[in-house]
């Protein structure tokens, strides 16, 4: 094996999975492979996926966000809410954002300066967030937003593709370069590696972690007014679960759950092996929570094969990180 | 750390004679403090509702702690090892599910077999999530992820829609809850919670005073000094898994008990309130701190609030999630703030002679003394 498909190997494996289940996929469906039914498959899980980009970042960083599905709920029923008490549109939608992002800040801050595992502080911030978007709306349900909000979530917006899928391959491109091929990008990796070396050499990593948490707020605010636009209407208990499906995205796209290693391209295809497999087992009249289980599996298995690759002793898994 | 500077350590703490009696530990003093916070609660929502301090709301808050406490001792169990269980709420659906099916076919059937039956399934729903984490190395987040997506799956497809009613269950299921040892001053012991008391109790002191116990504690603080130290990590790991399981599958029991009538979504988000719980209680998701007792007072605390807001005229049950988030936060950054200075006071006491370092570069929640069980913290090693 060339030394780039050792290093690379978890990627191949995924690709392979994903070349197979379109050919599967292709075989059983002859409207499978319009570029219709591929920009659908996306459309529909959206908001999960552009959370998921953001979620990479946390992740390698040896941290976890469990608050996104909150957040995500949090930010669109503040600009229901903002909304139903006539603030102007636009301005609705900035105050929603910069609470998301300050939802994220607040945490990154208890998880910065206090040390306290994230996996506690953003549990805290699921229950906390959620039960904000509740106490805003209760258990009502607001829509009737302007027309253009509406359209941006339905209609095409570059081509064929609608707005929030080209926002989510902008964050994919943007993110993929910031990650692997900027100082910051290296900071991520080394933090997630061993913090304490990181600290050493000097990196300021309560910042590292403040920023990247701030961001996975921000992200999921856009994710959650994304959602309101294409649903048409908010209400507080919208997204609950999510944050699993995000998770096991990121985890199924070979980024370890200790942090450090892992990348962008990894978790793209796992996007796609997830967004596909689901579709292909709809097609295949799959009931969609047997779906879910088949999710669940791939991800243990996944994780499994892993561990057997690991063991091979021409796999170098430190070098992922110099690449 | 290697293991053969913490056995080092551990004999230095051994034969230095302790000056001061230390009394207070650390889980000690979460406890202490949560039982406080919970009579404080208790206190404001007597002020707050009318008649709060009646026979009705005390026999909600029994009978709704008796499943959440078992859930979170389960959870605690896991934790303690280092690793979580998030399958919980799928383990409870589907024991819940499957005993009510059985027992509504077998009419005859007696406490006894229904309760083994709900404790099986568990043990070896749990016995997976187990040998995945323990043998297959797969990370315990991302297992129980995994096997809670799967045993849901299972079970709706399983239960294709169809409900267990109550009405199919033998009489003394659907009796059980309101079933009482004895009265106390106009407020009724209920039997689940009797029953769920002594097992916390007797897990406990199992906890504290048996091998395997000590032993999870062990694998908690540090897994590689309990490998080397020659602990079986991996059955204790698995066995970790299988109690939580089975722990978990009483409390599915229990909620077909309350509930009666019994969905394929049954007991869906328990797994937070477990892990909630538990946190509450002061149990470190770092594992290798925490009692079983604090995350029974942490199931007592959240239900308490659950049960007590709807009640409340000024405020609406929105606020639950609301409040109990803010509750999270409060308990684990009060464990630390709190913590950090009890812990030097300890360590200064326990080293006379050696200056005691800030500690800012290790994790705050890391002890200083050696970590290999709690009892070593409070200066005091029985053999083990």
């Amino acid at each position: 094996m060339p030394e780039w498909a050792r290093v690379r190997s978890w990627e191949l494996l995924l690709a392979v999975i994903l070349v197979g289940t379109i050919a599967y996929n292709a075989t059983q469906s002859p409207v499978y492979l319009d570029v219709d039914n591929f920009v659908n498959i996306f459309r529909l899980s959206i908001e999960k996926v552009i959370v998921a980009v953001a979620m990479t970042f946390v992740i390698v960083n040896g941290e976890i966000d469990l608050s996104v599905a909150s957040v995500m709920a949090f930010a669109a029923c503040v600009l229901a809410a903002a909304h139903e008490s006539g603030v102007p549109f636009g301005l609705a939608i900035v105050i929603a954002l910069a609470a998301a992002a300050s939802a994220g800040f607040v945490q990154g801050l208890v998880v910065a300066k206090t040390g306290i595992s994230s996996l506690v502080v953003t549990l805290a911030g699921l229950i906390g967030f959620r039960g904000a978007a509740r106490i805003l709306l209760e258990d009502r349900s607001i829509g009737d937003f302007p027309d253009w909000f509406g359209n941006l979530g339905r209609d095409d917006f570059l081509g064929p593709l609608p707005f929030a899928l080209v926002l989510f391959l902008v964050l994919l491109v943007v993110g993929g370069v910031v990650l692997h091929r900027s100082a910051f990008g290296r900071r991520v990796y080394v933090i997630g590696n061993n913090a304490d070396v990181a600290r050493y050499s000097g990196i300021d990593v309560a910042r590292v972690k403040l920023f990247l948490f701030t961001t996975s707020g921000l992200v999921a605010g856009v994710a959650g007014v994304l959602f309101a636009a294409r649903l048409g209407s908010v209400r507080a208990n919208i997204g609950e679960g999510f944050e699993l499906d995000i998770i096991t995205m990121v985890l199924l796209g070979g980024v370890s759950i200790f942090g450090g290693s892992g990348t962008l391209l990894g978790v793209a295809l796992a996007v796609c092996i997830v967004l596909n497999l689901r579709n292909g087992l709809g097609l295949a009249n799959v009931e969609a929570n047997t779906q879910t289980g088949v999710i669940g599996a791939l991800l243990i298995v996944s994780v499994l094969a892993q561990n057997l690759l690991d063991r091979l002793p021409l796999r170098r898994r430190e070098v992922e990180a110099e690449t | 750390m290697s293991a053969a500077t913490d056995v080092a350590r551990l004999d230095r703490v051994r034969t230095r004679p302790v000056r001061t009696a230390i009394w207070i530990r650390p889980e000690r003093v979460k406890e202490l403090s949560l039982l406080g916070v919970i009579v404080v609660a208790l206190l404001v929502f007597g002020f707050l509702v009318d008649d709060y301090f009646s026979g009705r709301i005390f026999n909600r808050v029994t009978t709704s702690v008796a499943i959440t406490a078992v859930l979170a001792v389960a959870q605690t169990t896991v934790i303690i090892t280092r690793n979580i269980d998030l399958s919980v709420g799928s383990i409870v659906g589907v024991t819940a599910y499957l005993t009510g099916q059985f027992a509504s076919s077998h009419p005859s059937t007696s406490a006894a077999v229904a309760i083994g039956v709900a404790v099986g399934l568990g043990a070896l729903l749990g016995a997976i999530n187990g040998l995945i984490v323990a043998y297959g190395r797969v990370p315990a987040i991302i297992t129980t992820l995994g096997t809670l997506a799967i045993y849901r799956s299972w079970l709706i497809s399983h239960g294709e829609g169809r409900t267990i009613t109550a009405d199919s269950l033998p009489s003394w299921v659907v009796d059980l809850p309101t079933r009482t040892v004895f009265g106390l001053g106009g407020l009724d012991i209920r039997v689940v919670f009797a029953v769920v008391v002594v097992i916390v109790a007797v897990l406990q002191i199992a906890m504290l005073r048996l091998r395997w116990g000590r032993r999870l504690y062990a694998i908690g603080s540090n897994p590689d000094a309990a490998a080397q130290a020659g602990l079986p990590t991996r059955r204790l790991v698995l066995g970790a898994f299988t109690a939580c399981g089975a722990l978990s599958g009483f409390a599915g029991f229990l909620f077909l008990a309350r509930f009666g009538n019994i969905t394929v979504v049954a007991g869906r988000g328990l797994e937070l309130d477990s892990v909630a719980a538990a946190v509450v209680g002061g149990v470190s998701v770092l594992g290798g701190s925490g009692t079983l007792v604090g995350a029974f007072l942490g199931a007592v605390l959240i239900d308490v609030l659950d049960q007590s807001l709807v009640r409340v005229p000024q405020v609406t049950e929105f606020w639950r999630n609301a409040i109990l988030g803010a509750l999270i936060l409060a308990a684990v950054v009060a464990d630390v703030v709190i913590g950090r200075r009890f812990r030097r006071r300890w360590s200064a006491e326990a080293r006379p002679h050696t200056k005691v370092e800030d500690g800012s570069a290790r994790g705050p929640d890391e002890p200083e003394a050696p970590a290999l069980t709690p009892a070593a913290r409070g200066g005091e090693v029985s053999d083990a």
